[in-house]
């Protein structure tokens, strides 16, 4: 027998309107008679009331995991537990998506019917993180639910100071601007940490995200300690044909003002027979015309990667945007995926010795400065990593030949490799 | 022997992908957009797929994605899959399906959209419902909003595409946006000293504020810790390693309002958001005063700036006094940044605009 809903007058009021409404949801599950999650809904739609009406949250952490796993279930234990008994326990299984959050419909269905039986019938897609957020289980129900998912293919993703679940963009499932193949990143790179996201003991988080071109549709540069970012070192494509057509619909004026002149490095200009030239070598691929111009522009055949750390949210000493640490590489043959797998070994570990505790990459960087960072993983300094050279000149440069013997003799060997 | 869990990490996406996606991986042509909501990829190979996006509520009950499930299985051969913006996508082969799934979707008050340049689904945290540190609400304030700016969801008629977030506190979970809606703490963590010894790990305490601010204290006889409220900058991170800290407060925790946040490296590189409102009520069930600056700034923004130009890129060539004078938000001492790095965002110029 379920027990009586609360009165939810200010909740109510987000039930009306145009969008779709959570609340609309949450009454359906409370009112789902019979079902194992009623009456937690029904208290749980009174937690949520009487935070509406004090302006106050009351969850509290705690620990409760899966077997053999260290982290991924974000406990929550409700401070009201005495006005709502029957929600107390309410904790969120994080589980990874198929990397670019792909579903079938019949694999939708069978994680609803899981939640149905162990959990609350409430389920978001996706958390900031990437992760489906099976949201409301008992203490006691986790390890059953998690067992479902897992014999269904899917694990749990990370929480606390572990590598978490990563991110990648549709790419090249469905789009022509992609110059990686993400989901092959995405998932060599998270599956090769998995001991590091179940069992967390890094100093702190540590987010790998995967766009497939420079719109970065991912917001990796500012979300992720490691970046990876599809483009291309040749040319771009210009269909002159396309462009032509595209001039004769939009006009020469929308053209000029909207392609030509947006150019960040000038390297447009619009011909008088309405072609387009390319000044390639000044083109820092930021892909705007090719988003303006979509049948007539699109990235080269030369495609790779280029990797940026650092990147990371407020706490603690700000925002901080990641910064380039490989400028161009290219993932042809199963060597080139390993040798990134490898820096990213080598980057975590180097992470795990020297960041102070609670510190992301981008801060340690911050702390330690970039080239001390590039030497442990083990890159090499590149003109690329850089807006500008340095400003002061309150530097010692004791070993200015050495280096600049270094710099000779890498370019002499990039000759004689090319 | 207890059964031990299966390591598989990230599952294959193929499994799961719709067939033609899949068939012609890596070898996309071209895509254009027929309608707002509505996204046609044309292959190599000269398959077409007609994607349909549509909002959801994403915190969703599981007879809300079987719904989904069931239009997926009648219009849209059985395959969705979800934006970085909890936006659903159902893809289809067929040209003569996409009108039909439309019309299902709105009928059954998903809202086609989110495409090109329209406001899309705003990127949001958990806050009441689930956080353990919420200033206020995720889910509820997004509806509210949502329901506001709806038109522009359905609509492509913004300069270019506007993406909206909101954090339920300081550490910002919601990401950097062209608006963003953030709690903003204005008083110093009231700290219930009966509680800290047991709860929290003080060494680590002391050390997670940005200010040095948190020492350890003996207060009534019990080791606790003590806040120097002249240095605090309320910024809340004592609260997630410390709950007898309580930084948040029904009355004095804040919303604020930045933009300028963009991530792709479109035309500019990408770039933080900048406060422009604060001291704005944390108002349930429906945030009218925050919705009212976030709709007045797309407004004027909407009237203002040129095609293609993100919020970012028009304040750039507009200039922020500009911008202050067209949303008649004041400029407090406060938008002046006094934090490590700051002196760059002075105008060490005499480039001003008369």
């Amino acid at each position: 027998m379920a027990k009586e809903m609360h009165s939810t007058p200010m909740l109510d009021q987000l039930e009306s309107g145009p969008w779709p409404s959570f609340i609309t949801g949450l009454k359906r599950l409370a009112n789902d008679e019979g079902k194992p999650y009623q009456n937690m809904m029904i208290d749980l739609l009174g937690q949520l009331e009487h935070s509406y009406e004090t302006r106050k949250g009351y969850w509290k952490g705690g620990t409760v995991g899966v077997l053999g796993y260290g982290g991924g279930v974000i406990p929550r234990f409700s401070e009201v537990a005495a006005k709502f008994p029957e929600s107390k326990e309410f904790h969120t299984l994080r589980i990874q998506p198929p990397a670019g959050m792909h579903y079938s419909s019949k694999l939708l269905r069978d994680m609803c019917d899981v939640w149905e039986k162990h959990g609350s019938g409430l389920v978001a897609f996706h958390g900031q993180s990437g992760d489906i957020m099976f949201q409301g289980v008992a203490t006691d129900k986790v390890q059953t639910a998690f067992d479902e998912f897992n014999a269904m293919g899917f694990d749990l993703g990370g929480a606390g100071p572990a590598v978490r679940t990563g991110m990648s963009c549709v790419g090249a499932a469905r789009c022509e601007q992609s110059c990686a193949n993400e989901q092959k990143l995405h998932r060599m790179l998270v599956n090769n940490f998995l001991d590091d996201m179940h069992r967390p003991a890094l100093p702190y988080k540590f987010k790998f995200k995967v766009s497939g071109c420079p719109n970065d549709c991912m917001n990796s540069i500012e979300r992720a300690d490691m970046a990876i970012i599809g483009t291309w070192r040749d040319d771009m494509k210009v269909k002159q044909d396309e462009v032509q057509a595209f001039v004769a619909k939009k006009g020469r004026k929308y053209v000029i003002d909207n392609v030509i002149t947006r150019c960040p490095t000038k390297a447009l200009s619009l011909n008088d027979d309405d072609t387009l030239a390319v000044d390639n070598r000044n083109c820092v691929r930021c892909m705007h015309c090719i988003n303006v111009m979509t049948k007539a522009l699109s990235v080269g055949d030369d495609k790779g990667i280029t990797v940026l750390m650092g990147g990371k949210r407020t706490l603690k000493i700000g925002d901080l945007m990641g910064t380039v640490v490989i400028p161009f590489m290219k993932l042809e043959t199963e060597e080139d995926y390993e040798r990134l797998v490898e820096i990213a070994e080598e980057t975590i570990d180097f992470f795990a010795e020297n960041a102070l505790e609670h510190e992301r990459t981008g801060e340690m960087i911050e702390r330690i400065g970039l080239v001390n960072f590039l030497e442990g993983i083990g890159l090499e300094v590149d003109p690329n990593m850089v807006s500008e050279p340095r400003q002061s000149s309150y530097v010692r440069m004791d070993t200015w030949d050495e280096e600049a013997e270094k710099w000779f003799a890498r370019k002499a060997e990039e000759k004689a490799a090319a | 022997m207890p059964n031990m869990p299966i390591e598989s990490g990230v599952p294959d996406p193929f499994q799961y992908m719709h067939p033609t996606l899949a068939k012609n991986f890596g070898a996309w042509d071209y895509h254009d957009r027929p309608r707002p909501g509505v996204l046609r990829h044309v292959a190599k190979s000269g398959d077409q797929v007609w994607t349909v996006r549509a909002g959801t509520q994403r915190q969703m009950d599981l007879y809300t994605v079987r719904k989904l499930c069931d239009i997926a299985d009648e219009y849209a051969e059985g395959y969705v899959r979800f934006t970085i913006r909890s936006n659903i996508e159902f893809m289809v082969t067929d040209q003569g399906k996409v009108d039909p799934l439309v019309a299902k979707l709105q009928t059954e008050g998903f809202p086609v959209g989110g495409t090109g340049n329209s406001v899309s689904m705003v990127a949001h945290t958990q806050g009441w419902l689930h956080c353990d540190i919420p200033g206020t609400d995720a889910s509820g304030v997004v509806k509210a909003l949502m329901d506001e700016l709806h038109e522009e969801f359905v609509r492509e008629e913004m300069p270019n595409r506007v993406h909206l977030t909101t954090s339920c506190c300081q550490i910002n979970c919601g990401g950097q946006g062209d608006i963003a809606i953030n709690i903003q703490h204005t008083k110093p963590p009231k700290i219930n000293h009966d509680l800290v010894a047991n709860v929290c790990e003080r060494p680590s305490v002391v050390a997670r504020c940005p200010v040095a601010a948190i020492r350890p204290a003996l207060v009534n006889g019990k080791p606790s810790l003590e806040v120097d409220e002249k240095k605090c900058i309320c910024c809340g991170a004592c609260y997630p390693p410390c709950p007898p800290m309580q930084i948040n407060d029904p009355e004095h925790s804040k919303l604020a309002i930045w933009v300028g946040g963009n991530h792709s490296n479109a035309r500019s590189k990408p770039s933080f958001q900048k406060l422009v409102a604060a001291g704005i009520p944390n108002n349930p069930p429906r945030w009218p005063e925050a919705g009212a600056i976030v709709k007045k700034i797309l407004k004027v923004y909407k009237e203002d700036a040129c095609e293609w130009e993100r919020m970012n890129d028009w304040i750039e060539r507009i200039g922020w006094p500009r911008f202050f004078e067209l949303t008649e938000l004041p400029f407090t001492k406060f938008h002046i940044d006094n934090w490590r790095g700051a002196r760059r965002s002075l105008n060490a110029s005499t480039h001003i605009r008369f």
